[in-house]
């Protein structure tokens, strides 16, 4: 079979089984739109935004466990694409960008729409390739997916100069069926007696804790961490990242830790003596000062990536590995072993949790008059029993969803958590969406971090993704108004946001239904509305509280058991 | 203390670039790089001096290891090794100062690769104190111009950085 570049590109995507493709055309990218017109196997998103793009393919990637694919067109079309990228990136989240190049022969000339992409992105993706030669350029793919998918997932770059695509040099076409590269092995399996070391120190602790991420996630390992963790009666948290890995819902899950963390959780992270950490990083937002991070803890880690061992914090025992097998192993190990965790040291263990739980830390004045944000999402997990896909943005909002929506099941909670991207979500519910047509699919936002992607809602309409926006308006950059309430004697420097759009009118201009709820009492009823929307977008602009702050809070430099508690809680009192 | 950190990378365009990228990023010192193609022609291999505690050493030789063009790396540091680098210095050789940096370059094994009635230019090899010591006995006043290739390095013995 001889194709031109264009239409080789579009034919790795089929044979990659590439479903979606999230892009926007432009000079250097004509070919291959040309290629994408004469074929209807891979379907064409077409965004409003190369950042939409990203975030598209990103939400589509976090929901399906699928490589997201973007196509973009050189210059400002890739520049575009960065936030997006680095977003990816910091969440090791599988993507292919594929970027158009001006023509080889004026590379470095400053041309018109030039950009040196694989320049700008080399710190954000995993991998790049500018492909100069196009009998190499579907290998090149190959090797994009392939690295992409792989050990720790990530962004992988392709930028393909305008010549190679010409229609009319067509040569002969072949995709490779496997690929291995002898600089990259990404398929470790974890040291037998490593994880031997590790189970031996489990059975062995009197306050352990589990602490897993994003990892699990992405090494689809949440039935085995599952079950693990059951089968050893041990507390678990989860980080941002991790939700849905273990089930909210379930008694031995003690919360999310960190800065906004449970305060069962950060304290039991404080006073376990062994730390069983298992794909997840050792984020600072995780850590508080480092210097008090677990203090009386061995510290058990497992992670496919090697230099996320050790890296922010000492650990006592690694093992490098897939999540899947290592833990599986690990089961193995716990179920042959003739020892069991101590259960008198366990039920103490667990009694002094519950003490820390029974505080409720996450209350809130369920009786305000005004609406709670935590309300709002309370509502809708109990609405749709906690089986939504809910995509965030970036702020208060973002931390009200991790709290108060009790996710049960992997890849159902879908937010910017490394890089922290105001404007992810509503382009993330798209994608989502599209992988899952049939699913109710809730992107939990604010009125400052959707409007850095409005433009999308043009999307959602053109291909009818029937997305569930839930815009919790506050009129104020939430999370920065608190920290300035709380560090800047309440000076509310440029967190206000005046001349807010209305946004009921906004996206009734785009096609969408819009309804704007001010009252507690009409809360219900607008997500019972969303809820019963199937075809078509909605708009839910709710008016909330614009002085609630997120609870608890670990600022800057405080260890995991100092945290900041809501107004009203206090632990002493409670424990007493 | 320094390290040597010996990198066999594929020779493709922008690896050198990340592996430069990744020091400036995560705030790592870099004492010296070099690069060349070796008898592989799709392989270049550098040798990288670095400082820093053990942890930070340890997190260098993980995030170099994790960049996909890096094929195998080794801290030869860590074993018996061989290392050497090569300076030429342009002196300036006037009156008895001529006679004076010609011994000079004697005692070090140096040559002198190119003479004018008023300088020299002399070749050095050696560890990277050898040729500071030469340095600081010529003089500051009598230097010219110094150019410095950086550390290379290699393990003694039949082990090796190979494919």
């Amino acid at each position: 079979m001889e194709l031109s570049g264009g239409e080789i590109l579009v034919q790795c995507l089929i044979d990659e089984g590439v479903e979606y493709i999230f892009g926007y055309p432009g000079g250097a990218v004509l070919h291959i739109y040309d290629a994408l017109f004469k074929q209807d196997k891979v379907k064409h998103i077409l965004v409003r935004h190369e950042q939409g793009a990203t975030h598209a393919a990103d939400g589509y990637a976090r929901s399906s466990g699928k490589p997201g694919v973007v196509l973009v067109t050189s210059g400002p079309g890739a520049t575009n694409a960065v936030t997006g990228i680095a977003t990816a990136y910091m969440d090791s989240i599988p993507m292919v960008i594929l970027s158009g190049q001006v023509p080889m022969a004026v590379i470095g000339s400053d041309a018109f729409q030039e950009a040196d992409i694989s320049g700008i992105t080399r710190p954000c993706v995993k991998h790049n390739f500018l492909v100069k030669d196009v009998t190499k350029l579907a290998s090149t793919i190959k090797k994009a997916f392939y690295i992409a998918t792989t050990g720790r997932p990530g962004p992988v770059l392709v930028d393909i100069p305008k010549n190679l695509t010409d229609p009319r040099v067509k040569i002969p076409y072949e995709y490779p069926k496997t690929m291995s590269l002898r600089s990259y092995n990404p398929h470790v399996k974890g040291h037998r007696w490593q994880m031997k070391k590790a189970v031996d120190c489990l059975l062995e602790a009197k306050r352990p804790m589990i602490y897993t991420g994003g990892g699990i996630i992405l090494g689809e390992a949440s039935a085995e961490l599952t079950e693990l963790t059951k089968l050893l009666g041990f507390p678990i948290t989860n980080t941002l990242m991790g939700l849905g890995a273990y089930p909210g819902t379930d008694k031995q899950f003690v919360g999310m830790l960190g800065m906004h963390g449970t305060y069962e959780a950060n304290m039991a992270m404080h006073d376990c003596d062994v730390l069983f950490a298992a794909g997840a990083r050792f984020d600072d937002r995780i850590t508080g000062i480092i210097a008090e991070f677990c203090p009386h803890a061995k510290i058990i880690h497992i992670d496919v990536d090697p230099s996320s061992i050790s890296k922010n914090v000492r650990v006592d025992i690694p093992v490098v590995g897939e999540l899947k097998p290592v833990l599986t192993e690990m089961i193995e190990l716990v179920k042959s072993s003739d020892r069991k965790p101590d259960p008198v040291a366990l039920a103490e263990w667990w009694k002094q949790i519950d003490g820390w739980r029974a505080l409720d830390s996450l209350g809130f004045d369920r009786n305000a008059d005004v609406i709670k944000p935590q309300y709002v999402v309370e509502q809708l997990w109990e609405m749709t029993h906690g089986d939504a896909y809910i995509t965030s943005d970036v702020g208060q909002h973002q931390m009200f969803a991790a709290q108060f929506y009790k996710f049960d099941k992997p890849r159902r909670w879908i937010n910017s958590g490394g890089l922290g991207t105001m404007g992810f979500g509503m382009p993330a519910a798209i994608g989502t969406k599209l992988a899952f047509p049939d699913a109710d699919v809730y992107c939990i936002t604010g009125e400052a971090s959707i409007q850095m992607c409005i433009q999308e809602l043009a999307t959602a309409r053109q291909y009818r993704t029937a997305i569930k926006i839930v815009n919790l308006n506050n009129g104020y950059m939430g999370m920065v108004r608190q920290w300035q309430e709380f560090s800047y004697d309440s000076r509310y420097s440029q967190t206000y946001l005046e001349a807010l759009p209305d946004f009921v009118k906004l996206a009734e201009s785009y096609g969408h239904m819009a309804l704007r709820i001010d009252k507690k009492a009409d809360v219900r009823a607008a997500l019972e509305e969303a809820q019963k929307q199937k075809d078509r977008t909605i708009f839910l602009d709710f008016h909330i509280d614009p002085t609630e702050n997120v609870y608890p809070m670990i600022e800057a430099g405080k260890a995991h058991n100092d945290m900041r508690l809501a107004p009203g809680v206090n632990p002493d009192a409670e424990l007493a | 203390m320094s390290h040597i950190i010996s990198i066999l990378i594929e020779n493709e365009s922008g690896a050198l670039a990340r592996v430069a990228g990744l020091f400036s990023a995560r705030g790592y010192n870099i004492e010296s790089l070099t690069v060349a193609p070796t008898q592989d022609p799709t392989l270049s291999r550098m040798t990288l001096v670095t400082t820093g505690n053990p942890e930070i050493i340890e997190q260098i030789t993980k995030q170099l290891n994790k960049l996909i063009d890096v094929v195998k790396l080794i801290d030869i540091s860590e074993s018996t090794h061989i290392e050497r680098e090569l300076m030429m210095v342009k002196a300036r050789a006037i009156n008895g100062g001529r006679e004076e940096i010609m011994r000079l370059t004697e005692i070090f094994r140096g040559n002198i690769l190119d003479v004018t009635p008023t300088t020299y230019i002399i070749e050095i090899t050696g560890e990277k104190s050898k040729l500071d010591a030469f340095l600081n006995t010529v003089g500051e006043d009598n230097i010219i111009e110094v150019v410095r290739s950086g550390t290379t390095g290699i393990l003694r013995g039949d082990r090796g950085l190979m494919v």
